[in-house]
């Protein structure tokens, strides 16, 4: 269980702040994240990563409180249980496709790289549809492909959670449907959390869990 | 390490141009200055090893600096000629001994040298193949000479049509290779040696040509006077020595007014060098006599200063350069933040990304490096030519 009790996180010099009084995140669960544009949805992924300390409240998983751990254990935190989708992809330009999927085991001590780890990226690469595209560069892919290749990287480390960060924003629809489908089928067979911010509507009835965060906000915030 | 050195290779590899350009500019900047210091240094070293082998050089009152460029290098600097009296009269002196240095002339682009077989002995000159020089029309090839216009012993080489002092008619003259001589790595393996007899026939003063005593062609004889016979411009002058003709080559006027160009003079001790150089120095000879040794230092000297100011361009331009290559590093780690951030998103520490980007400054550093030390292997080849084509 992933739980949120009496959160409160603002960003230095900016008006914005986030507040959740009480967020419960089922594991083994699909989750989308849903609101308009800067109501804190990224917000909350950077922080159940580890990558943003909140000011206030605990974010815990599995019993292991988040916020508490030092840079060097939510580092390592990451690594073991987060796999991360983002809307650009963010793949790196100059390696291809192989290294990509391969990059977490590269700049990682922690994870160690045994004689597995190729026949494991040949595996999920068959598994998104990609295996062709092994030894490309990101640019000579489409938009729909370099998403399969993020989600690969992803998926690699065989994570318990999966943060994705409006994995379908740059895709068409027919990409958007294959690589939602994707990421519920590989969640569902391999038992891992799935929380995603997501504008697509039309995607929602797919998720166990829908959390609107301009309804979650106003709920949150303290009665004048 | 291993993975960040990989990635780090990974991305040079990618952006192959770039890399290519700044590795490029920081060879360019190492290599320079250590190259022209080797070449300078080589240079130093021949130049030297030349000058202080030959004690004392006299010549006609004028530049020391062109007197020592031409007797030991044989450039084409224009000496005034002293004469081989003066050759004689220094021998009188028993000081040691004087060699003879007449030049000026050339056959495809070598220098002939017009000296004694003396030059041969002081040079300590030995052959590669044939026999020295002996009679007239003969002469012997400086071992490059011989490799670039591939020529051998019995081989003829003909001098260029040109004359020292502009003597008009001045008939080219086809000289026997009797030898080659062996490599000394100094312009003596680029320049032809000759007796001096055979650049005076060259220069005009010494000619061969039909005996007109024998001749019935009334045409040929401009005027006889008491035996003194003047011939016209028909009479067949003969441009090569050979057994049958050797007889009918003649000089005018007497051996003791012919010209040198300069005198090599190998005192017997130091004492007699130090007697001779005072008799100079007070006006007693009035020619000029000069320590190479001096001049050639002189000339160094020069180069070494004009050399501090290539120094101080290249650290200006060393210093430009490594400001230029920060400055594309920092725009590059600008331009890549989204990389960045990326890379400590999935797990990387700040050390780890500061320890691949330090690597991909190294391995160009590296490159460069090792390109630059490989130029220098290289050029270290080819500095013997360069300073034989172009210094000396």
């Amino acid at each position: 269980m992933l739980k949120i009790t009496e959160l409160y996180f603002e960003y230095p010099r900016s008006d914005f702040h986030l507040r959740i009084n009480h967020l419960i995140f089922k594991m083994g669960s699909t989750h989308a994240l849903i609101g308009p544009s800067g109501s804190g949805k990224t917000t909350l992924l950077n922080l159940i990563a580890g990558i943003s300390i909140p000011q206030a409240g605990t974010i815990e998983y599995r019993n292991t409180v988040i916020s508490k751990l030092s840079e060097t254990e939510r580092r390592a935190f990451r690594i073991s249980k987060i796999g991360f989708v983002f809307q650009d992809f963010k793949l790196i330009n100059y390696l291809t496709v192989q290294e990509n999927i391969r990059l977490p085991f590269r700049i990682n001590a922690r994870l160690k790289a045994d004689h597995n780890i190729l026949d494991r990226i040949e595996v999920l690469s068959q598994y998104t549809g990609i295996s062709k595209y092994l030894k490309k560069y990101p640019n000579a892919l489409s938009q729909g492909e370099r998403q399969r290749v993020a989600i690969c990287r992803a998926l690699v480390t065989q994570p318990e959670l999966i943060l994705a960060d409006e994995p379908t924003g740059n895709l068409d629809p027919k990409n958007k449907k294959k690589i939602l489908e994707l990421l519920f089928t590989y969640c569902r067979e391999e038992g891992t959390t799935l929380i995603t911010v997501t504008h697509d509507h039309e995607l929602l009835p797919e998720f166990d869990q829908v959390i609107d965060f301009s309804k979650l906000l106003i709920e949150n915030e303290p009665k004048q | 390490m291993k993975n960040s050195f990989f990635l780090a290779f990974q991305y040079i590899w990618f952006h192959k141009v770039r890399s290519l350009i700044l590795v490029a500019s920081i060879t360019v900047i190492v290599f320079i200055p250590n190259g022209l210091e080797k070449l300078i240094t080589e240079s130093e070293t021949r130049m030297m090893d030349r000058a202080t082998s030959t004690p004392l050089i006299i010549g006609e009152k004028g530049s020391s600096t062109d007197l020592v460029i031409n007797s030991l290098y044989f450039q084409d600097e224009k000496l005034e000629p002293l004469s081989m009296h003066q050759v004689d009269e220094l021998n009188d002196l028993d000081f040691g001994y004087c060699i003879p240095v007449l030049t000026g002339f050339n056959a495809r682009n070598y220098p002939i040298v017009g000296t004694t077989l003396d030059y041969i002995r002081f040079r300590n000159m030995t052959l590669k193949e044939g026999r020295m020089m002996a009679s007239l029309g003969d002469c012997v090839l400086g071992s490059q000479v011989a490799e670039e216009l591939g020529l051998k012993s019995g081989d003829f080489i003909i001098s260029s049509p040109e004359s020292f002092f502009d003597f008009a008619g001045v008939y080219p003259l086809k000289m026997k290779i009797t030898g080659i001589l062996n490599a000394t790595n100094s312009p003596d393996d680029h320049a032809i040696f000759t007796d001096i007899k055979n650049t005076w026939i060259i220069m005009g003063i010494g000619h061969g040509h039909q005996d007109l005593a024998d001749e019935t062609d009334p045409t040929l004889v401009m005027d006889n006077k008491d035996g003194v016979v003047t011939a016209t411009a028909k009479v067949f002058m003969y441009n090569e020595i050979t057994d049958e003709n050797k007889d009918s080559f003649h000089f005018h006027g007497e051996q003791q007014d012919f010209p040198v160009s300069s005198i090599l003079f190998v005192p017997k001790d130091e004492k007699s060098l130090t007697i001779l150089r005072g008799r100079f120095e007070s006006g007693e000879i009035t020619d000029q006599a000069v320590v190479p040794q001096l001049v050639v230092r002189n000339l160094l000297n020069s180069i070494f200063r004009i050399k501090q100011i290539f120094d101080g361009v290249f650290i200006a331009v060393g210093f430009a350069t490594l400001l230029i290559f920060i400055l594309i590093m920092t725009l590059t780690i600008r331009l890549r933040k989204d990389e960045i951030n990326t890379l400590e998103i999935i797990g990387s520490s700040q050390f780890k990304v500061i320890e691949i980007l330090s690597l991909e400054v190294s391995l160009l550093f590296v490159f460069s490096l090792l390109l630059a030390l490989l130029l220098y292997l290289f050029s270290g080849i080819y500095v013997n030519t360069f300073i034989e084509k172009f210094i000396i």
